[in-house]
């Protein structure tokens, strides 16, 4: 049987469906029962989310003068 | 990335590219993130993580239910000011986590190419990682609610 505790310990394991079937399976039937692990689970979700929405494109100049660079640098076979 | 070019030189051709570009992106990250501490001197303060991990009660029941986060916002100035946050809220973490977060979460690394960057197991990363998404999950709450 799950409890709040053990759902949020392992929620990491749970958003990557990488928990074996049958603890994936209590999970569920806890969060079908409670309100604050379901607010909790779709919370991470969203701070996953929002931390990927921070990053900042490197500039396509940038990437180019990289591999021209490492080209340059690179012996040839 | 200027710090790229200077380390050129060092580039092996037996590298992963990828692998050899993330470890000199975190090197000046990491050095960036220790000049802007000395600079602050007192500015940004990393928070003690284990007091922004949910707490429980004896029976497993979390001690302060969580409430359900409004929907994203639907304005350009909305979800500046959101990112913004975000962005203060992870520099708020400590440095061990806020790597790790940046790596898995933000650059989208698996726990192995992390654990080889940072040269930490694959354990670690993954028990950090979940930490430090809680805490920030945390930091959010107060101004989500």
């Amino acid at each position: 049987m799950s409890t709040c505790e053990t759902v949020i310990a392992f929620l990491d394991d749970y958003v990557a469906e990488t928990l074996p079937a049958d603890r994936r399976e209590s999970f569920d039937h806890h969060l079908a029962a409670c309100p604050s692990c379901v607010a909790y689970l779709a919370s991470y979700r969203e701070t996953i989310r929002l931390a990927k929405a921070t990053i900042e494109d490197i500039p396509p100049e940038v990437i180019t003068a990289i591999v021209a660079t490492i080209a340059r640098n690179t012996p040839r076979p | 990335m200027v710090s790229v070019f200077r380390s050129i030189g060092s580039f092996e051709a037996t590298s992963s590219l990828s692998t050899w570009l993330h470890r000199i992106v975190v090197n000046a990250s990491l050095m960036k993130l220790r000049t802007k501490k000395r600079r602050l001197a007192g500015g940004v303060v990393e928070i003690d993580i284990d007091e922004y991990l949910p707490r429980f009660l004896e029976d497993g029941h979390q001690v302060e239910p969580s409430q359900p986060w409004p929907e994203s916002p639907e304005t350009q100035l909305e979800r500046d000011e959101l990112r913004t946050l975000v962005r203060e809220s992870i520099d708020k973490l400590p440095e061990t986590h806020r790597v790790v977060l940046h790596l898995r979460d933000i650059e989208e690394l698996s726990t192995e190419e992390t654990a080889e960057i940072l040269d930490i197991t694959p354990n670690a990363v993954k028990i950090r990682l979940h930490r430090a998404r809680q805490a920030l999950r945390t930091l959010l709450d107060e101004h989500m609610r």
